[in-house]
Formats: C-alpha cells, sequence, structure tokens
C-alpha cells in the first residue's frame, strides 16, 4: 500500500505524467500563495470524490452492478462520464459550503479557485483512472489522496521556480508561457527519477 | 464572408488555442506520443466542438445565466459520451490506446472556453466555424508535436517506417526520450518560442522588465 502510494505521488504523478490539470497548473503557477491554495483544493477534492465514484460506479454503473436490485445484465457504464462530473461538481459545492461555516479563514484563502476545481481534468481524470485500472475501495482511497498530493507538489515547485524566474534574463519570446513548459519539463523528469523508490 | 472565413483561419496561427490561450494543453501533451492517437483526438474534439458551440448558441437566449456551467457541461458530456460509444464500437485499438483522454474532452477547457467566449454570444453559424478554427487550431499543434515525437521516438509515421532503425539493419538511432512525458513539454515549450518569434505581438511583458522600466522614468 505503502509503494501504491508513493507510486501515486511521484512516478505517476498527474500532472507531470499524465498532463492532468495542465491548464491551471500552467496558470495559477505565478505565484506561491496561489499554487497553495489550489494544491489544498485539489487534495481534498480528489481525497473525497475518488472513493465516492469508486462506490457509484461498483453499486451502480459498472457491469453487473445493479445485481442487488434484481438486474444483473444492466450495463450503465457508459453514464459514467457524466455521473462522475455531477457527482465533482456536488462535491466542491458541499465542500464549499462546509468550509464556509466551519472554516471561514481556509474558505477566503482559497477563494475562486474551489469552484474552478469542477473543471479541473486532474480529478476527473483521477476518477477514470480508478476505474481503468480497477482499483478497489481502500486502493482509491489511498489513490485519491497520494495524486492529489502530488498534483499539489508539482504546482508548488513550479510556482516556486517561475517566482525566481521573474529575474532572470530569458529570450523576448520565449517568456511566460514558453520557459513555464522547459520548467514542467525538467521537473517531470526529475519526478520520474523517483521512479523506482 | 470574409468575416467568415477569418472566423475559421484566425484561431489556426494568430489566436491559436493552445500557443496563446493556453486552453486544451493537457491532452495535447498526453495524445501524441503517436500520429494515429493525436489525430484520432483532433478529430473527435474537432467534432464535440463544433455541435458544442452550435448548439449552446442556438439556445443560447434560454439559458439562465445562473444555471449556464451544468447546462454547458451537460451538452458537452452528452456529445463526449457519444463519441467514446463510436470509437469504442468502430476503433477498439485506438480507443483502448486514447485511455480516458477522449473522456477528458468533457473538461477539456478549450470547449468551455470557446462557448463561454464565443457561442454565448454570437450567432449559430459564426459559432461553429469559430469552433471548426479552433479545432483545426489545436490540430495543428497537435499533429506537429505527433509527428516529432513518433518520427525521432520510432522512426515511423503513422506506423510506416519512415527511418529505418538500428535494430532492423538501418542507421537510425531511436531516441526513446521523445516517447516519455518530458519531451512533450520541451517540445511545445519549443513550439511556443518559435511561433512567438514570428509573431512578436504575442510575447508576454515580463512584470520584472515593467517595473524596471518605470523606476528609471521616475528617476
Amino acid at each position: 500500500m505503502t509503494q501504491h502510494f508513493l507510486n501515486s505521488i511521484f512516478n505517476e504523478n498527474l500532472a507531470l505524467s499524465f498532463f492532468l490539470g495542465i491548464c491551471t497548473f500552467l496558470a495559477v503557477s505565478k505565484r506561491m500563495e496561489t499554487a497553495i491554495g489550489v494544491g489544498l483544493a485539489v487534495i481534498a477534492i480528489q481525497t473525497v470524490t475518488v472513493p465516492i465514484n469508486h462506490l457509484l460506479y461498483t453499486f451502480l454503473l459498472g457491469k453487473g452492478a445493479l445485481a442487488w436490485a434484481g438486474l444483473a445484465d444492466t450495463d450503465l457504464s457508459f453514464l459514467r462520464l457524466i455521473s462522475f462530473i455531477g457527482v465533482i461538481a456536488a462535491t466542491v459545492q458541499i465542500l464549499e459550503m462546509v468550509l464556509d461555516r466551519y472554516a471561514p479563514a481556509l474558505f477566503r484563502a482559497l477563494g475562486i479557485f474551489l469552484p474552478l476545481i469542477t473543471v479541473n481534468c486532474a480529478i476527473l481524470g483521477g476518477s477514470l483512472f480508478m476505474v481503468e485500472r480497477r482499483y478497489t475501495l481502500a486502493e482509491s482511497t489511498v489513490y485519491g489522496f497520494g495524486s492529489g498530493i502530488g498534483w499539489a507538489l508539482a504546482i508548488v515547485g513550479l510556482a516556486a521556480i517561475r517566482e525566481r524566474l521573474k529575474y532572470s534574463d530569458i529570450p523576448k519570446a520565449l517568456q511566460g508561457l514558453g520557459v513555464a513548459f522547459i520548467v514542467s519539463g525538467l521537473m517531470s523528469m526529475s519526478f520520474s527519477a523517483f521512479a523506482r523508490m | 464572408m470574409t468575416r467568415h472565413i477569418e472566423l475559421v483561419v484566425r484561431p489556426i496561427i494568430d489566436s491559436n488555442p493552445i500557443t496563446l490561450q493556453i486552453l486544451g494543453i493537457c491532452s495535447a501533451l498526453a495524445v501524441t506520443t503517436s500520429l494515429s492517437t493525436a489525430l484520432t483526438m483532433c478529430a473527435a474534439l474537432t467534432v464535440v466542438l463544433m455541435f458544442a458551440n452550435g448548439i449552446i448558441s442556438l439556445i443560447r437566449n434560454h439559458i439562465p445565466p445562473a444555471i449556464r456551467l451544468i447546462i454547458q457541461i451537460t451538452i458537452v458530456a452528452s456529445l463526449v459520451i457519444v463519441i467514446d460509444q463510436i470509437l469504442r464500437a468502430y476503433a477498439f485499438e485506438l480507443s483502448q490506446r486514447l485511455s480516458i483522454f477522449v473522456g477528458l474532452i468533457v473538461t477539456n477547457c478549450i470547449v468551455l472556453g470557446r462557448i463561454e467566449a464565443f457561442a454565448m454570444r454570437n450567432a449559430v453559424w459564426p459559432s461553429v466555424l469559430d469552433g471548426l478554427g479552433n479545432g483545426i487550431g489545436y490540430s495543428v499543434i497537435l499533429a506537429t508535436v505527433a509527428s516529432i515525437r513518433e518520427l525521432l521516438g520510432t522512426g515511423t509515421l503513422l506506423g510506416y517506417t519512415i527511418l529505418t532503425t538500428v535494430r532492423d539493419g538501418g542507421w537510425f538511432e531511436p531516441l526513446g526520450f521523445m516517447l516519455l512525458a518530458p519531451s512533450a513539454f520541451f517540445i511545445i515549450g519549443l513550439l511556443i518560442w518559435l511561433v512567438r518569434s514570428l509573431k512578436p505581438s504575442q510575447i508576454e511583458q515580463s512584470e520584472f522588465r515593467d517595473l524596471a522600466q518605470g523606476k528609471e522614468m521616475r528617476s
């Protein structure tokens, strides 16, 4: 299980080796504070949605999942995209309300990033990978938590590097987005160095 | 008429969704290890984009602003499910290699971005053309990256041998690195460098330089 956990953080990092959530990854990594905010939001949502979607898939959508209702032949798995997105949007909404009620400081710090998470492909990607790789409930909880941490780690690292990059002399046409890509490439190489851990 | 042509042509280089608008990069990087998966993905995305833009534009005056995101996502998700099922039925092997990335068109920011920015404010026909243009712009970048990666990584294009590898008795030593994740970041980074060198108007202003210039002016 530890192996599985470390794997989901480093070797199978959602951002750097599967390119998920890259739009957010590049767009909000200009400042350290915002990067930490998004990172935390992703960890929270990912840890909750992957296990929920696992339950949903096992007991409602998968092939033969409706056997408990006497419908053993029904295969609703084509509905998984739309139901996963629904679960994610609902979780985000609920988390927003809970945070607003019990942790207003954190809620204000996360601000606009919480709703944006709904359309972050790292979240939906995590759930789809869970189905494709047939994780058990325990495995998918660990996977959700680990992959969230991995994504957060990557964006915080990139933000730290980009803050320093502001003061370096970069060819004009490479500034901004171009160099962010090159840096992510280098980070991706360094993360894959953990492959044999 | 010229306006319509411009709608299709502009997003190809001048306001390319990937290099300028930073939209839809996730899938652009992931499916480019071979040209065939990249082209399938491009076709899927362009079709979804055209239909989504068209449908949203058709009902744009009837969507209540408060729940517009949900409506947009539902429409896009239904279109993606249809495409996904068609791929599974007629090109099963390709759909296996594309893994989860066809499904991820739902959260592809090009689709939602163009719906929000264009289809919500324009008539049906221009919206469809805008979808087509952005789809082509995305495809151009994807095809370029995929060609570079497949050619240098395995010596083939679309499965046909172009450069004979050493193992098959030729001279070409395949660069395994091209098939790994980091190379995609580098190639897109360099492509952006190229496009922006040719089109200097797309260069981003450095915050630090602006500050420095401001100080000079004050002193």
